[in-house]
């Protein structure tokens, strides 16, 4: 059974219909490659599944159950979490302090609490660990590469146990060589049991991981198939509208 | 391992050599002017004087890590030090006094907070209102006179500010006191967490679920606080309110946070550096006086160091990108 499963959704802003009757299921342990070109309507389908605000129609059930989100809050509470583009993380604090922002571990009793940098410390490095990733928790995040930044903000994924992750680009911003450490990271997700959505714009880097792919355009879903029954050609075709749909 | 980088970023931390040149210039005015400048009653000067400005320094630290700024901590200053000399000529207690000094300057830090934090203004917009208007209060409510008749309970009053304990003023015993207050709720509790997380990145802080919109007012209402704290001291020290207490005084609060390691873009700074950048300014206005250098000068110096501050922040960041 589908994690999650969106049943012809629309959304309207004012005369402009940004998705209209658009399908879309996730199964765990997969990732979903999610294409199309600006303006196609992705970002308005992963904010609808982050709970940034509501579809004007439709249905989303998770785990078979109907859901309605009305903040980001209500989704991640939900276990859907959301890796943004420009990655979301405050320079100036630690891995391991990014990693729990706004979730810190404490200790003390009462209102007498302090934080439990230690246990933050130990616990991000074990997410860390999970995540092959070199990341030092103590280390601040101004210092680090795009990979061990992608690190971080995953890290925070994972610290909630969420089964969804959403990432927004990943790729957009860093090295190629980083690139290939993104991708390994994303794999590890999948291994783990999640369902990934990947939303990109970097044709390798879909056709690297992803299981299967979406993709849209103007707002309707174009194709939605396993990666294997597909190619980098079909995909630009049905993006640019010159394959009408597969 | 754990010892090297903590001396790495101690070598790396503006407040270490702050420290230093405090103590430089300290030895130098001690060979220099043995007779004047390391004798007690010139040392309990300096301390008393960059207490209350330390004092507001630490509480606009949280508003600048926050990303904030808030220019109106002189004229809150002056108008909650009116209001306690009021509240005193009137005859009532010194702790009403206290208690209505410090409401009022919570009631300038809510305003302010309020409006930064959930109407969107521009901090520098908005505190640079509160300048003109507090002072302006203070100007009304004081009817332009000094009130210096502090009615019965005037002498627990002045003693408060104005007393001391084991030689040192009781004015840098409380600047000792918040100053490892404010340290500890910076370092150790999330809300101080959650104040480095709103100046480094306010989205990324909100999309984490940072209560940041109540951080910012709390910042503000703290700074505000502070700066009545200052204002009860001071008045309780000079035995007088004038409503022009504290004009200017913006500008060294200020230099103090930058001059210690503040970073006016937010997410940088502590309550050490708060105090050390104070006690830096001070020292180095009294050493100009001593070396009978024009005490008007000081105001340039000043300017010069905030400058050179932010200059010398702008070249370690670059180093560190």
């Amino acid at each position: 059974m589908a994690v999650l499963e969106l049943k012809a959704i629309s959304k309207h802003f004012g005369a402009i219909e940004a998705l209209s009757q658009v399908d879309f299921a996730l199964e765990g342990g997969e990732i979903v490659g999610l294409m199309g070109d600006n303006g196609a309507g992705k970002s308005t389908l992963v904010k609808i599944m982050a709970g940034n605000f509501p579809p004007s129609n439709g249905q989303m059930l998770l785990d078979g159950r109907p859901v309605h989100f009305h903040r980001p809050v209500d989704a991640r509470a939900a276990g859907i979490e959301v890796v943004y583009q420009d990655l979301a993380l405050c320079n100036n604090l630690s891995a391991a302090a990014n990693v729990f922002l706004a979730r810190e571990k404490t200790r003390g009793f009462g209102p007498f609490r302090i934080l439990d940098d230690r246990a933050m410390n130990e616990r991000s490095r074990e997410l860390f660990a999970e995540l092959k990733s070199e990341t030092l928790p103590a280390e601040k995040v101004r210092m680090m590469s795009g990979g061990q930044r992608q690190a971080v903000a995953i890290a925070r994924t994972h610290l909630s146990r969420a089964k969804i992750v959403l990432m927004d680009e990943p790729t957009a911003a860093i090295s190629v060589r980083q690139v290939a450490e993104v991708l390994d990271l994303l794999r590890r997700l999948r291994e783990q049991g999640m369902a990934v959505v990947l939303i990109s714009h970097r044709m390798p880097d879909v056709f690297g991981v992803a299981d299967r792919i979406v993709v849209l355009r103007r707002g309707h879903k174009v194709a939605d198939k396993p990666i294997g029954n597909s190619s980098p050609e079909e995909v630009t075709g049905l993006i640019t509208g010159a394959i009408r749909a597969a | 391992m754990r010892a090297r980088i903590l001396l790495r970023q101690c070598l790396a931390a503006q407040p270490f050599w702050v420290t230093i040149a405090v103590l430089i210039i300290c030895a130098a005015m001690s060979w220099l002017e043995p007779d004047s400048f390391p004798t007690r009653d010139n040392l309990f000067n300096i301390t008393r004087n960059f207490a209350y400005i330390g004092i507001m320094a630490l509480g606009m630290m949280a508003v600048i890590i926050t990303g904030g700024i808030d220019l109106s901590v002189g004229s809150v200053m002056g108008l909650t030090g009116i209001i306690c000399g009021l509240v005193l000529q009137a005859g009532y207690s010194w702790w009403l006094a206290v208690l209505a000094g410090l409401g009022a300057g919570a009631l300038c830090g809510l305003v302010n907070g309020a409006l930064v934090a959930y109407v969107g203004l521009p901090s520098f917009v908005v505190t640079l209102g509160m300048l003109a208007a507090a002072r302006s209060f203070a100007v009304v409510l004081s009817e332009n006179k000094m009130i210096y008749e502090f009615g019965p309970d005037g002498d627990i009053f002045t003693a408060i500010g104005g007393g001391e304990i084991t030689g040192i003023s009781n004015m840098v015993w409380l600047l000792l006191v918040l100053t490892l207050a404010f340290g500890f709720v910076f370092r150790f509790t999330r809300w101080g967490r959650h104040v480095y997380a709103v100046g480094g990145n306010e989205a990324a802080a909100r999309l984490a679920g940072v209560a940041v919109n109540r951080i910012k007012l709390q910042a503000f209402m703290l700074c505000a606080l502070t700066s009545a704290i200052a204002a009860i001291m001071v008045v309780g020290w000079q035995g007088s309110a004038i409503n022009a207490l504290g004009t200017g005084y913006e500008l060294r609060v200020i230099a103090s946070t930058v001059i210690g390691g503040a970073n006016l873009m937010g997410g940088e700074g502590g309550a050490y550096a708060a105090l050390i950048g104070a006690t830096l300014i001070e020292v180095i206005r009294n050493s100009l006086l001593m070396a009978g250098i024009d005490s008007n000068w000081q105001g340039a110096f000043v300017g010069a160091f905030i400058v050179l501050a932010v200059l010398l922040e702008r070249i370690r960041g670059r180093r560190a990108d």
